[in-house]
Parts: structure tokens; C-alpha cells; sequence
């Protein structure tokens, strides 16, 4: 039973892993130009779009007015979504009757579905027409268009050259959405639709029960909705169970589609790096850092959730299922446990269990998987926030072999290590100080918790962690829509989306505009398994340096007293 | 003035560095390093703690262990200070010795009067000349200022700056005429013009820039500054937000642990070795006889790809060897090398003991110049040569020197001769004519010879990733020959002026670093064009305010060791970050759980080191923190070595020692001090 379990698990990532090759291979045709197999279906639609918006799509673009286009799409989606969930109890396809949005829920909402968080403070059933929730899907394609649009200008820019000229900012992100998101969701959704995921514009299914009563069931546009959750990395589920609920994620195999989907972008994009830059050796440096992470903790949770509960198991309860509360029988522990850290590393953040009732050092390893965000990452920003590393790797190693420290062929110097450091600094600074007001305004945000002491700290830290990684997952076990958190958590959402793709990208192009230095045989290789070992400690000492205390006193604590 | 052995810690030295550790505790110096004025901050509240209890505060732990924590911090303050203190101390005493050879010495300047110059002679003290005057110098006389010669020749013992007692030859108008103050005048005159206003020669800019009045930041130090400083921010953020969340998890935490968490985990042992490490690294240069105009060419000089380098004297050895007798048509080759032979007995020049040793001994062993008169080579004349006591006269010298002798003597100058003397000069070798009684009879051929060990450092350089490129007014094939045998990379041949300016140009326009050594004032212009720009100091004033290092020993080898040196530099840096922060790990070790641990107990769990107490804890992660730095001054004076090894090897080698050291070396540490501090708990 549990070797099937875990044949399962291989089989997810092995499959990820195969797919992932060739689709880098066609991301990098895709940003580079070169011709692919989907050219006749997607030029003439493109040209339509950019004929008809009035958008030159060969003009070249600086890193400043790729930022500026970036920024622009947000707030046209931003304006024009928060006019849909204020409204949408007046607007058509509402079948469910349900409201209109409060100003903060919706505020919150939109923010978070903008910047590929999918943080929820709401549940589908109720919450949402399905107006809202097909503009919400709509979201999600330009939320993750964005981010691998993002990524494309730094691939850009890590070219050997000198040049302030990065591409279009507008051809990256329509070719993202049509190209690749498209076509993968399709396929996705095609899937799920098999296995019994509902795509209808109905109201509430009536439903007889084993027990003979009736009951309302939501159904809704689901199949298209949860695919493109999954490949744009998004997590904002259908409904408010996420794919733990059996329309969103009816069986094994659904299981299997989604989380193949969900990761199959951020691995191909490591290796489109590699393809477009002709770099193939530092894509597999880049994909065995984040492996030895994401496996690092992968591997003790699937193991803490197979051997169960000790505190259950001493009541003389049978846990040969492992941790088994909060899980869903259809999936086990094994599936599950490794669910909750893969959602957590790439920032996709649905869940098919409950974090909350994870085990202690479970719950640990998937905020220290949001911590460090950048164990594979989310769909293109995962990249970019890898890239700060690297700089920050680059220059100390550079120091300790003697020569000022260099990135393909570029010199890293005061400017660049000041935005690197600002970024590396900003993600502990919104968990910990949002967590701090949190816990130091205990009427506001403490008072909505379900548990008290360390696991009810660990429930707050999760929610700003899970904003600030643009994850959306929850811990739950909090009542998360009020003004407080709605707004908090929406500060964080937006200062952690941005900042991130804008530094990453400013970096990136100074870089590409100073001198292009050869390599020659004094010059550190970045490609190699010391230069990958020093990645992986300035990532794993930066982030256990910064968030040690406050693990101690929620997972770390509650995993002692539980011994 | 070569003082390389002497030892790190003198003690006349450590009373002054002592004194100055003091003295930097003054907040407005000690901003300029942003590490360890929060360290500051963090002490003056401990001394705000201190006080508060002795007024009847209970809730903060006895006054004894929050006193133990402010001398704790207090000292983690001053061996930061010591450190940049024997630092600078070291630096001046380097400087001093050399500005020993500049004291008050007599000048005689000439005064002038209107708009000319006159000959009007009058002694005043060497301090009150300044830029543009005029002084002579004559046999005996003691140079007052540094200087360049306008008129005259003369022999000068350097030996004060370089330590060589070889007597060497500076002159007007070529590219040995700077003087040097302090350098003594052997033989002839000189009339000298001032080259810089008093106190700001180069030596007076070096001494300013180890002495810190002047020093600015490099860029890789700007960087690096910035990275500490993001790591001693992201510690304040993680310190005052765990307040909050100590109170929402109702465990108090006194401010002594908050204080000594705090600066235990910001990077202090590199915050408090930075600035030494930078000094030590201009005070290396200044040990290798090289005066650098900033920090920044140090580092520079680590950082280069390639390397030009003059042949004379670089890759060979400035005398040549003879290798063959060309004598003319007519004459017997042994009468030939009886004449040379003659002419060299007596002279003491590598060239002139060459010629005998080619000659050999069959020839030599019966030849005597009894009763000869000598006569020296001279700059002058450039030939030397014997006076035979049966008035025969043999001079031997430079191709144009003997021609203008002899056909002065009203001897044409034979065609074989001049074809002989191209023939050599093609086949890389220098053509040495010979006349008896202003006749010519023959040429010698001397050919260069490659320096010993030459090509291991070449290849030592290549193994750094830097590339070699010999420049020579030799012809191609000659320079080929040459640099194939010495191991260079590459080659100019008939160099021209502009040509290495081109060349250094070229190698930019790629991205690359170029260090070059120059002397005369044509290579001026390619001196300031290259990244790094050594100097000679017999160079003109030209080359000396063109380059970024002046180089007292005028050794063009010199440049090998600066770019280690630079290396030494930034890889100091870079291994002590890596070993400070690595300590972090270490530390949170330490005091994490002897915060929490009173209020949870479950938390003795994280308590692997098995320390005493949480105050025994605290106090021993805080005394680790503070005995590291005088630990590691040594290192950061002497530099972490360089190994030419490849640059991921080096990485694996440095990522060892000091990454996984760093790791491992504050829990064995901590522990120890645990175990001591127990005794008093």
C-alpha cells in the first residue's frame, strides 16, 4: 500500500520531468521567435490582437519600459476587476444569486489573483458568480503570462552581449498566454473533463445522498478554471475545499494531471534557459539546486505524514494510514504530504489536504518551501527569484576566489548587490513584520485564530508567508476575511508580487548593458556543482538565518512538546 | 627599508594600535562602518541596562551578568578597533621608514631672478621647495625632494628606496631621468626641477591612504559593505519583530539577550576586519616596494586578464651573452678573440665576463693586460675598453659609438660589418663592435638570455587566468623565437609606442582588464589607458603621473606579485564573510533556545550543544563573537593565500576551510567557553 504510494510520488515527478524537457525546448523557440508546429494556428490571431490594439510588437524595449508595460496591464485588470466582483451580484451569469463583493474581500481578491497568489478569503460556492470566476480565470492566464513574460526579458538580457534592447514586453506576454498557457490548459482541462470535473453554466446540482436526503451541490465552469489554476501556477481554486474537493479533483488521476500541470512550467522553464542561451549545462546546475531543495523537504515530510500521528497513536488508534485528519482517503498520506510541499515551492498554493492538520514538521517544511520561494518558484518569477541568489552567490564566491565577481560575462558591482540585497531582504521583512503586527494587534488578527499557542502563531506566520510567496495556499484555521487581513495581507500581496519581478529585471538590464567580458581561465564557472553547492547555501543560511526564531516558536516548539 | 620578515606584532607598534583602539571608539568615526555602530548602540544600552538595575530594575537579570555582557560587547568593539588599528600602525611604520630617507636635508636651489634663471646658488632647507624650482646636485650630495633631471648625468645609489647597491644611471631628456629624495648622488652633476609641491608626493599620498585621512572605499568594499549591511538589516528586522511575538507566546526576553542575540548574529568578525583587511592589502603592496595612488588599483590588479610586459629585463635578463666572433674579412678569428679578450679581462660587466667565458680558456689563460690602462664604459662614451702597454688601443661598445669613433679616426666603416650587424640584431641578438686603434675589426654577437624560473611564473600567471604579452622592438621572428621559449601567450614585435597603446585599447574593447610596466614618457599615454599602471620609479615624471603604482624597485617582474596581491585582497574578503556569516548557524544555536527555553521547556530539544544555562549560553556565544576578531587579525593582516589551482577548485578549497570551518568551528568554540563560564554560574 505505501510502496504504491510512493511509486506514485516517482512516477508524478519523473513524468514532470520527461514532459518538462521538450516544452523548454518550445518555450525557448517561442521567446527566441524561431518557428514552432503552432505558428499557423496562433500568428494570425496574434496579429489580429495586435493589429486591432494598435501595439507594436518588434519594438524594442529597455528593462524601464518593459517594468512600465508590466505594470500597465496590472492596473487595466486591476480597474476592471474590481468594477466585476463590486457589481457582480447585478451583473449576469449569477444563477447562485450571491452578492456583491465587500470593497475589502474584493480589493483583496483581485490583488491576489493579479499577482498569482490566489490567497481566497472567500469561498467559490458563495462568494463568486460565475461572471467572477470567468474573469477570475482570465486572471489567472495574465497573472502567469506575466510572470513568464517577465522571465523571457531576463533570458533576454542574460544574452552575450551589450545591448539595452530586451525584446517586447507585449509579444512575450501575449505569446505566454496563447503559446504556452493555452495549449497546456487545454489539454489539462480535456482531462479533468474525463474524470468527471463539472463545465457548466447551471445553477446548484440537487443531489440524493447515500442517506436518501437531498442536497444542493455547486458545480460551475470547474474544468477550465482548475486547469489553468495549476498551469499558471495559480491555486486559486473553483471552490472553497480547493482540489480537495471531489469536483475539482475527483480522483488519482485528476491528482496526477494537476500536479504534473502545476509543475510542469516552472521546470521547463529552467531548461528554456538553458535552450535559449545555449547554456544546457547551467539549466542542470539551476533544476539540481532546486531538486535537493524541494526534495529536502519533500522527503522528511512524506515521511512525518506516512508514520502518523504519535499523539493519536497512543490514544490506540490505528495510524498504519499515517497522519490521515485532514486528508482526503482518495489521494493518502504519501500523495498528500507531497502535494503540500510541491504547492508550496512552486507558488501555486491549492491544496488537496489541510495544511493545518499537517504534522508539526510538515507545517514547518512548507513554510520554509514559501520562505525560500524559489525551489523551482512559480510560473516565470520562480526564475527571477532564483536569479537573485545567483547574484548574491556570484559575488561572495567571486570574492573567495579573488577576482570581482562576475555572472555570464558581466561584472557584478555596488548597484546590483543594492537591489539584490533589498529584494532578498523584503520577503522576511513582510512575513516577519507583518506576522509581528499581527501578533502585537491581537484584537485584529490574533483574535480570529481557532487554536491557541504555537499552533495558532504558526497559522498567522503562515498566512503572511503564503502572501508573501504569491503562494495562496492557507494553513486555515483562521477567519481570514476581515478588513484586517484583507488589507494587510493585500499590502504584502502586492509589495512582494512587484518588487521581486521589477528587481530581478533591473539587475538583469544593467547588467546587459555594461561590457560583455569573455571567459577566460580565471573566471569562475557558474555552471559547475561547487558553484551550485554555494547557490544552495546562501539560499538555505539567508532564509534559516532570517525566519529560525519565528520557526521556533510555532512548528519548531509544537513538534518538541509533541515528543 | 626591506623589512619583509618582520613580525606581525611588534611591540612599540601595539602600545600605539592599544592607544587608537580607544580613540575610534568616537561614534563619528566609527559611523563610517555602519557593522559596528549598531554594535555601539547595542553596548551604550547595555550601559543603559547597567544603570537602570543598579536604580532597582529586577526584571532584567542580576547586575553582574548584564555588566559581564557590557564589557563583552565593549570589547567586541575595541578588537574591532585594534584590528583597523595594527593595521594602520603597520602601514605607517612601513611608510615611516620610508619617509626616513626624506628628512630635513640641505638643497641647493637655484634662484631665481625675473624671468631667467640664474646660476646664484643658495642652501635652504629641503621642506621649503616647492613645484617647478630648480636645484643642482654634485658628487656626494644627498637628493632633498623627488624630482626630474633637466640637465646632466649622473651615477645614483638608490639603495636607500630599493635596497639594490648597484649604482644606477639617471639623465636628462631620456626615460631614467626622475630622482627620487633621499637617494644619494654618486659621481657628476645634475641640475634637478622639483616635481611636487611638499607633501604630496607619492610616498606622501601612500602614507595618507594607510593612515585612513584619505582613504576611500573600493568598489568591491562599497559591495560588500552593502551586503553586510543588508545581513545587519535583516537581523534588526528578525530582533524587534521577535518582541511582538515573545509577547504574544508570553515568554519574557530580557534586553541583554536581545541585545547579545543582535549582535552575535550580524556579521561583526568581517564588520570589525574590513577596513584592516583593506589596509593590510595597500601595506602588502608597500612591503612589495610599490607605492599605489588608490586602494581601488590594489584591486584592480586582481582582477587582470592580461599582462604586458617589455622583454629587456622582464623575461630576459637585461645583460645579454656573447655566442659568437664575427671578425673581419682578413683577420684570424683567434687574433680576433685575442683583442676581445683583452678588452674584457678587466671589465666586471656580465657582458664582458661572458666574452672571456666564450673565448675559453686555451686563449685566456696566456693573455695579460699587465700595465694596461682601463678604461670604464661610461654613458657618456658608451663603449669601454684597454690601453695596452705596447699603446695599442682596443674599445668595444654600441654599433653607432664605435662607428662615430672610428670614422672620426677617418676610417670608413666597412659594408660587412653593418651587414653583420643586421644579421645579428634579426636573429634577436645585440651586435657589441670592436675596433683596435679606431679600426674595426669585428663584431660580437650577445644574444639574450631568458630568465631562470621566468617561465613557471608565466605559467603560474596562466594557470590565474592571465594572459602574458611580450613587448619588444625586436623583429617578429626574433620576438617569436624569444616568446615561445620564455612560455608568453603572446607578442608585439617592433613595438612601437602607440602600438602597445593599441594593443591595450584592443584587449578593453573586448571586455578585459590590461596591466602593463612602463618607464619612459612615450609609454605614458598607454600607462593611463591600461587598468593597472606600474611605474618604474627611475621612470619620467610622466610615466610616474600617468601610471596607478609607482614601483620603487623598478622591477618589471613586480607585476606578477601585485596581481596576487589584489587577489590576496578581495579573497580575504570573501573567505571571512563566508566564515561570519557561516558562524550564524552556530550561534542561533546558542542563544535560540536559551531564550525560549525557561518559558518551554520541550525546547531543550534544539539545545544540541548541551550548554549550561541560558545566561552561560548567551554569555558564551557572545564572548566567541568577541574573541574571534583578535583571533582572526593575523589572517586578515598576512591575507588568506593564493593558490593557482582553477577558480571552482579554489572555490571548493576556500567553501571548505572557511564555509564549512565557519560552521563548525563557533560550536566547538562555544562550548569550550561554556564550559568555562559554567565554573562561575
Amino acid at each position: 500500500m505505501m510502496n504504491t504510494e510512493i511509486i506514485g510520488i516517482i512516477a508524478m515527478f519523473a513524468i514532470t520531468l520527461v514532459a518538462a524537457l521538450p516544452l523548454g525546448k518550445y518555450i525557448a523557440k517561442v521567446y527566441s521567435g524561431q518557428r514552432t508546429f503552432l505558428d499557423p494556428v496562433f500568428n494570425p490571431i496574434e496579429k489580429l490582437f495586435f493589429k486591432s490594439s494598435g501595439i507594436d510588437a518588434t519594438k524594442e524595449m529597455n528593462w524601464k519600459q518593459h517594468m512600465i508595460a508590466l505594470l500597465a496591464i496590472n492596473v487595466v485588470w486591476f480597474v476592471l476587476g474590481m468594477a466585476v466582483l463590486l457589481c457582480q451580484g447585478w451583473l449576469p451569469l449569477n444563477p447562485d444569486q450571491n452578492p456583491n463583493m465587500t470593497p475589502d474581500l474584493a480589493f483583496n481578491t483581485i490583488i491576489s489573483f493579479l499577482v498569482n497568489c490566489n490567497l481566497q478569503h472567500y469561498s467559490g460556492e458563495t462568494g463568486v458568480s460565475y461572471l467572477s470566476q470567468l474573469f477570475l480565470m482570465f486572471l489567472q492566464f495574465v497573472s502567469a503570462g506575466i510572470g513568464l513574460a517577465a522571465a523571457a526579458v531576463l533570458f533576454n538580457a542574460l544574452k552575450e552581449r551589450t545591448t539595452e534592447k530586451l525584446g517586447n514586453f507585449y509579444n512575450y506576454f501575449i505569446k505566454s498566454c496563447t503559446r504556452i498557457l493555452l495549449p497546456i490548459s487545454v489539454i489539462t482541462a480535456v482531462i479533468l473533463l474525463w474524470n468527471g470535473t463539472p463545465m457548466t453554466f447551471n445553477g446548484k446540482d440537487t443531489m440524493t445522498t447515500l442517506q436518501g436526503d437531498t442536497v444542493q451541490v455547486s458545480t460551475g465552469p470547474a474544468a477550465a478554471f482548475v486547469a489553468i489554476k495549476h498551469v499558471g501556477t495559480n491555486g486559486g481554486g473553483f471552490f472553497g475545499a480547493n482540489s480537495a474537493h471531489p469536483f475539482e479533483n475527483p480522483n488519482y488521476v485528476t491528482n496526477m494531471t494537476e500536479m504534473v500541470a502545476q509543475m510542469i512550467i516552472p521546470f521547463a522553464m529552467i531548461f528554456a534557459l538553458g535552450f535559449y542561451l545555449n547554456r544546457h549545462k547551467l539549466s542542470w546546475m539551476i533544476f539540481s539546486v532546486m531538486t535537493i531543495g524541494f526534495l529536502a523537504l519533500a522527503v522528511p515530510t512524506i515521511v512525518t505524514e506516512i508514520n502518523g500521528n504519535p499523539a493519536i497513536a497512543e490514544m490506540g488508534i490505528n495510524t498504519t494510514q499515517g497522519a490521515t485528519e485532514g486528508k482526503e482517503t482518495r489521494f493518502g498520506a504519501a500523495a498528500s504530504g507531497y502535494w503540500s510541499i510541491a504547492t508550496t515551492v512552486i507558488s501555486t498554493g491549492s491544496v488537496n489536504s489541510m495544511h493545518d492538520s499537517a504534522m508539526p514538521l510538515s507545517g514547518m517544511n512548507q513554510l520554509l518551501a514559501m520562505m525560500v520561494n524559489c525551489f523551482y518558484g512559480g510560473c516565470g518569477v520562480g526564475i527571477l527569484n532564483f536569479y537573485i541568489f545567483i547574484i548574491l552567490a556570484v559575488f561572495i564566491s567571486g570574492l573567495m576566489v579573488g577576482r570581482t565577481p562576475e555572472f555570464l560575462g558581466k561584472k557584478i558591482e555596488a548597484r546590483e548587490m543594492k537591489i539584490s540585497m533589498i529584494i532578498a531582504l523584503l520577503h522576511p521583512f513582510l512575513i516577519l513584520v507583518g506576522t509581528a503586527l499581527s501578533t502585537a494587534f491581537p484584537e485584529q488578527g490574533a483574535s480570529t485564530l481557532n487554536n491557541p499557542g504555537f499552533h495558532g502563531f504558526s497559522e498567522i506566520l503562515y498566512e503572511y508567508t503564503s502572501s508573501a510567496a504569491n503562494n495562496g495556499s492557507g494553513f486555515e484555521g483562521l477567519g481570514d476575511n476581515n478588513p484586517w487581513w484583507n488589507i494587510t495581507t493585500g499590502i504584502v500581496l502586492l509589495l512582494s508580487r512587484f518588487l521581486p519581478i521589477i528587481g530581478p529585471i533591473a539587475i538583469a538590464g544593467i547588467l546587459a548593458a555594461k561590457k560583455h567580458i569573455p571567459e577566460s581561465a580565471g573566471t569562475l564557472k557558474t555552471d559547475t556543482a561547487t558553484f551550485g553547492l554555494m547557490t544552495f547555501a546562501v539560499i538555505a543560511i539567508i532564509a534559516a538565518l532570517s525566519f529560525f526564531p519565528a520557526l521556533t516558536l510555532g512548528p519548531i516548539a509544537e513538534y518538541f512538546s509533541m515528543k | 627599508m626591506k623589512t619583509k620578515n618582520q613580525s606581525l606584532f611588534q611591540k612599540e607598534l601595539l602600545l600605539e594600535a592599544l592607544k587608537q583602539s580607544f580613540v575610534k571608539l568616537n561614534p563619528v568615526s566609527l559611523f563610517r562602518n555602519p557593522i559596528m555602530f549598531t554594535v555601539e548602540i547595542g553596548t551604550a544600552v547595555m550601559l543603559g541596562v547597567c544603570l537602570w538595575i543598579l536604580t532597582g530594575e529586577t526584571a532584567q537579570g542580576s547586575f553582574a551578568y548584564n555588566f559581564t555582557v557590557f564589557l563583552i560587547l565593549l570589547f567586541t568593539l575595541l578588537f574591532a578597533n585594534f584590528a583597523e588599528a595594527i593595521a594602520e600602525a603597520r602601514g605607517k611604520a612601513q611608510a615611516d621608514s620610508l619617509r626616513k630617507t626624506r628628512e630635513e636635508t640641505p638643497a641647493k636651489k637655484i634662484e631665481q631672478v625675473g624671468e631667467l634663471y640664474v646660476n646664484e646658488i643658495t642652501i635652504v632647507p629641503s621642506s621649503s621647495l616647492k613645484k617647478g624650482d630648480l636645484f643642482i646636485c654634485e658628487a656626494g650630495d644627498i637628493i632633498p625632494t623627488d624630482g626630474e633631471i633637466v640637465e646632466g648625468l649622473a651615477t645614483i645609489d638608490e639603495s636607500a628606496i630599493t635596497g639594490e647597491s648597484a649604482p644606477v644611471i639617471r639623465e636628462a631628456g631620456g626615460d631614467k631621468s626622475s630622482v627620487t629624495g633621499g637617494t644619494k648622488v654618486l659621481s657628476d652633476k645634475i641640475k634637478v626641477k622639483v616635481t611636487a609641491e611638499p607633501g604630496e608626493s607619492f610616498l606622501d599620498k601612500m602614507i595618507a591612504l594607510v593612515e585612513g585621512a584619505s582613504r576611500q572605499k573600493t568598489p568591491n568594499e562599497i559591495a560588500l559593505t552593502i551586503l553586510l549591511a543588508g545581513f545587519t538589516l535583516v537581523f534588526i528586522i528578525v530582533c524587534v519583530t521577535l518582541k511582538p511575538f515573545a509577547d504574544y507566546a508570553q515568554i519574557p526576553i530580557t534586553i541583554a539577550a536581545f541585545i547579545s542575540l543582535f549582535v552575535c548574529l550580524i556579521p561583526t568578525t568581517i564588520g570589525g576586519l574590513l577596513s584592516a583587511i583593506g589596509i593590510a592589502g595597500m601595506d602588502r603592496a608597500l612591503r612589495a616596494n610599490v607605492i599605489t595612488k588608490s586602494g581601488k588599483a590594489v584591486e584592480t590588479a586582481g582582477d587582470i586578464d592580461v599582462l604586458l610586459l617589455d622583454k629587456t629585463g622582464t623575461i630576459t635578463i637585461g645583460n645579454r651573452k656573447a655566442t659568437h666572433f664575427h671578425p673581419i674579412n682578413g683577420l684570424h678569428e683567434t687574433d680576433f678573440i685575442k683583442a676581445c679578450v683583452l678588452s674584457s679581462l678587466a671589465d666586471e660587466t656580465p657582458e664582458g665576463k661572458s666574452i672571456v667565458e666564450l673565448a675559453g680558456k686555451e686563449l685566456t689563460q696566456n693573455l695579460s693586460i699587465k700595465g694596461a690602462t682601463l678604461i670604464q664604459f661610461t654613458a657618456e662614451t658608451r663603449c669601454s675598453g684597454v690601453n695596452l702597454p705596447d699603446s695599442t688601443r682596443i674599445r668595444k661598445g654600441a654599433f653607432d659609438a664605435i662607428r662615430k669613433l672610428s670614422e672620426t679616426a677617418g676610417f670608413p666603416f666597412p659594408k660587412e660589418i653593418s651587414d653583420a650587424v643586421t644579421k645579428i640584431s634579426g636573429n634577436g641578438g645585440t651586435p657589441l663592435v670592436v675596433a683596435q686603434n679606431e679600426k674595426i675589426i669585428g663584431v660580437i654577437e650577445l644574444q639574450d638570455i631568458i630568465k631562470t624560473g621566468i617561465s613557471e611564473r608565466f605559467e603560474r600567471l596562466r594557470k590565474m587566468g592571465v594572459k602574458t604579452v611580450m613587448v619588444t622592438g625586436d623583429n617578429p621572428l626574433t620576438a617569436k623565437f624569444i616568446a615561445e621559449k620564455a612560455g608568453v601567450d603572446d607578442f608585439i614585435a617592433e613595438a612601437k609606442p602607440e602600438d602597445k597603446m593599441n594593443y591595450i585599447k584592443a584587449e578593453q574593447q573586448r571586455g578585459k582588464l590590461v596591466a602593463m610596466m612602463g618607464d619612459g614618457t612615450n609609454d605614458a599615454p598607454a600607462l593611463a589607458q591600461a587598468d593597472v599602471g606600474v611605474a618604474m620609479n627611475s621612470g619620467t615624471q610622466a610615466a610616474k603621473e600617468a601610471g596607478n603604482m609607482v614601483d620603487l624597485d623598478n622591477d618589471p617582474t613586480k607585476l606578477i606579485e601585485i596581481v596576487e596581491i589584489g587577489k590576496q585582497l578581495l579573497m580575504t574578503r570573501g573567505t571571512l564573510t563566508t566564515f561570519s556569516i557561516a558562524n550564524d548557524v552556530a550561534k542561533y544555536f546558542a542563544i535560540i533556545p536559551a531564550l525560549f527555553i525557561t518559558a518551554i521547556p520541550a525546547l531543550q530539544g534544539l539545545n544540541i550543544m548541551k550548554l549550561h544555562s541560558p545566561e552561560t549560553a548567551i554569555l558564551s556565544a557572545v564572548i566567541f563573537n568577541a574573541v574571534i576578531i583578535p583571533f582572526l587579525i593575523p589572517l586578515a593582516l598576512k591575507g588568506v593565500a593564493y593558490k593557482p589551482i582553477g577558480a571552482s577548485a579554489l572555490l571548493r578549497r576556500n567553501l571548505l576551510i572557511y564555509g564549512l570551518g565557519g560552521i563548525l568551528v563557533p560550536f566547538i568554540g562555544i562550548k569550550l567557553i561554556d564550559m568555562m563560564v559554567a565554573l562561575f554560574f
